[in-house]
């Protein structure tokens, strides 16, 4: 790739990105939602927008802009049970957590080493 | 002062960023972050080309996921978070942060009952969600598949 698709690339990257945690922080300074609702919207969100089929098409466009959100693991859970649920029952209902199992296991392994060797520091106020 | 004007005395004398800066600071640095996120998916397109690209996705999540947690533990993330808002929560970085923060806050109240079971605090609501709206979009879907 030439540099400037590389530009492109990244610039939709950045705009698409940059929207997303727009709407948060819109979200945010309009209803005083807390840190634990934006994420659960966010990621209620990308399941839906996976659901719908929709989701590939903003794939395509932005790249990580809509799947290094939270969205983006929301997406991933919902597009496990989609294509398990032409196997079986029992795929549709399992294959959402086995796709995002790197990701959480990489979440919970990582927050406990990192809680296990820092010292939280003292909050100014 | 009643309860009331108690809150309207407090929302006109608290110090107040302007909302234009806050949505510019979320846009700019939650846009920088998925920048970081498609780099990191470049270089394991470039470095294991032979990979499927869910593997590659899985890579990318979890290096992202490492620096949020590890940024966090230096204690960067939380700064940034206080510029950010949105821009730092909404990205997957910002998950790792909410999984690292209270695990490290609560560890003075031990492995088990501090930092074990603490570090859900935000993520369990998001895991439960997700899990739940997973199994629900199965089942339509085996539904419709059987139909």
């Amino acid at each position: 790739m030439e540099w400037q698709e590389y530009l492109i690339k990244y610039g939709k990257v950045f705009l698409v990105g940059g929207a997303v945690c727009l709407i948060g922080q819109i979200l945010i300074n309009r209803t005083k939602m807390t840190s634990a609702r934006i994420l659960v919207t966010f990621l209620l969100l990308g399941v839906a927008l996976e659901a719908f089929g929709v989701f590939k098409y903003i794939k395509e466009w932005g790249g990580a802009g809509i799947t290094a959100p939270i969205t983006g693991f929301g997406a991933l859970l919902a597009k496990g049970a989609v294509e398990g649920s032409r196997i079986s029952l029992f795929h549709a209902v399992t294959f959402g957590l086995s796709n995002v199992s790197a990701g959480l296991t990489a979440a919970i392994v990582c927050g406990f080493f990192v809680a296990l060797i820092f010292k939280p520091k003292p909050k100014k106020l | 002062m009643d309860g009331k004007s108690y809150c309207e005395y407090v929302s006109k004398t608290a110090p107040r960023t302007s909302e234009l800066k806050t949505l510019l600071a979320a846009f700019a640095i939650g846009g920088l972050i998925c920048m970081i996120g498609e780099g990191f998916s470049d270089l394991y397109a470039f470095l294991l080309p032979e990979a499927e690209e869910s593997v590659r996705g899985s890579l990318t999540s979890a290096t992202m996921i490492f620096f949020g947690a590890l940024f966090t533990g230096f204690g960067i993330y939380d700064k940034i978070g206080g510029v950010a808002g949105a821009g730092s929560i909404v990205p997957i970085t910002g998950f790792a942060n909410s999984i690292a923060s209270p695990a490290m806050e609560f560890r003075r109240e031990g492995i088990i009952f501090g930092l074990m079971a603490k570090m859900f605090v935000i993520a369990g609501p998001v895991i439960v969600t997700g899990i739940v709206s997973s199994v629900i979009v199965g089942v339509i879907y085996r539904i419709i598949a059987i139909v």
